[in-house]
């Protein structure tokens, strides 16, 4: 135990290895600022179809998450859609 | 049956050459005819590391241009008769050389040779496509560094696409002390994050510059580094060898004695 764990903070190494963590996933999902741009106008146009989404503040990323099956993490697409009105005005 | 095995790294000054220079000469103590060529084309440093930089005639250009035969380009090692090194040449670039080229020299090689070690240089463009075109595995270097780990991951998924059937992690210039007081990466921790196995971690050295210096590789001697090397070159050849303790001998004897040393 070292005297600065007292403190609760991070040992560099730590933190090397957090940011290389976050890093990695997106050098490995390989996805250019375009393709997510792509994306998140496709999964609008779908979910306008059934709801009334707020567009501005819908954001998506790759991250991690634990895999259940394999050990170890498995990329996963996240996408935050804030809903104005669950159901559609016709 | 020989093996063609790559060392790479894709970051630049993690050890490749040391690496390449020190399991080559394992593997020859352990009685294996070895050839180590040096893909740097235009940075070779190979020779230096081996000590054999004063032989050179011929280079790895010559013998893919039909300058000279293979084995007119090839240099005996001072200390090891099964031992070859094939140095690049100094003069020219990476262009000089194209992946056929070298899947068609190796070939040939194959028929002398056990273990064909290819010192593979920094970067993925052409050289590194050179290196790796006739490879069975390889071999990645790493430093508990986050640029060296991140690098290491991209060449790892490069060499996935290229269909190399197997690659090992060899954790380089790791201290023990630092990763005690948490400002180092352990073993642990690069192989958690790469997810590939890993088949030797090598400590920070003095010795490892002292054989460089001198032209010697310190592969099997007492040195804690050299020790780890012949470790990794039993793995290599398939032998099942627990990894060795990397600490510097604690305690108050040891320390004692590391201060008259």
């Amino acid at each position: 135990m070292k005297f600065t764990d007292f403190f609760r903070r991070k040992s560099s190494g730590e933190v090397a290895k957090d940011r290389l963590k976050l890093l990695l996933i997106s050098d490995r999902a390989n996805c250019s600022p375009e393709i997510m741009e792509a994306i998140k106008n496709d999964i609008i146009k779908v979910i306008t179809k059934y709801m009334e989404i707020d567009s501005e503040g819908l954001d998506i990323q790759i991250t991690q998450t634990e895999s259940e099956g394999r050990n170890g993490t498995v990329p996963v697409l996240c996408a935050n859609i804030p809903v104005k009105d669950l159901k559609k005005k016709s | 049956m020989s093996e063609v095995i790559v060392i790479t790294s894709g970051k630049g000054g993690v050890g490749k050459t040391t690496t390449t220079a020190n399991v080559g000469t394992g593997l020859a103590k352990l009685n294996q005819k070895v050839v180590l060529i040096d893909t740097d084309i235009g940075l070779r440093n190979l020779d230096v590391v081996m000590g054999l930089e004063n032989r050179i005639v011929y280079n790895l250009v010559d013998v893919v241009e039909g300058n000279c035969r293979i084995k007119q380009a090839l240099i005996k090692d001072k200390r090891y008769p099964n031992l070859y090194l094939l140095p690049s040449a100094q003069t020219r670039d990476k262009t000089a050389v194209t992946p056929e080229q070298m899947i068609k020299l190796i070939d040939e090689l194959k028929e002398e040779f056990d273990y064909i070690l290819l010192d593979c240089p920094a970067g993925i463009e052409q050289g590194f496509k050179n290196a790796i075109a006739a490879a069975d595995r390889a071999l990645i270097v790493t430093t508990p560094e986050v640029s060296a780990i991140r690098d290491a991951d991209r060449i790892i998924g490069l060499l996935e696409a290229n269909e190399i059937k197997r690659t090992d992690l060899i954790v380089n210039r790791i201290r023990m002390d630092m990763v005690e007081s948490g400002n180092m990466m352990s073993m642990d921790d690069v192989v958690e994050i790469l997810a590939i196995d890993m088949i030797g971690a090598v400590p920070d050295d003095e010795n490892i510059v002292i054989s460089t210096n001198q032209g010697e590789p310190c592969v099997g001697d007492d040195s804690l580094a050299g020790r780890a090397f012949m470790n990794i070159c039993r793995r290599i050849m398939g032998e099942e060898v627990p990894f060795l303790d990397l600490k510097i001998k604690g305690g108050f004897f040891g320390k004692l004695k590391r201060l008259f040393r």
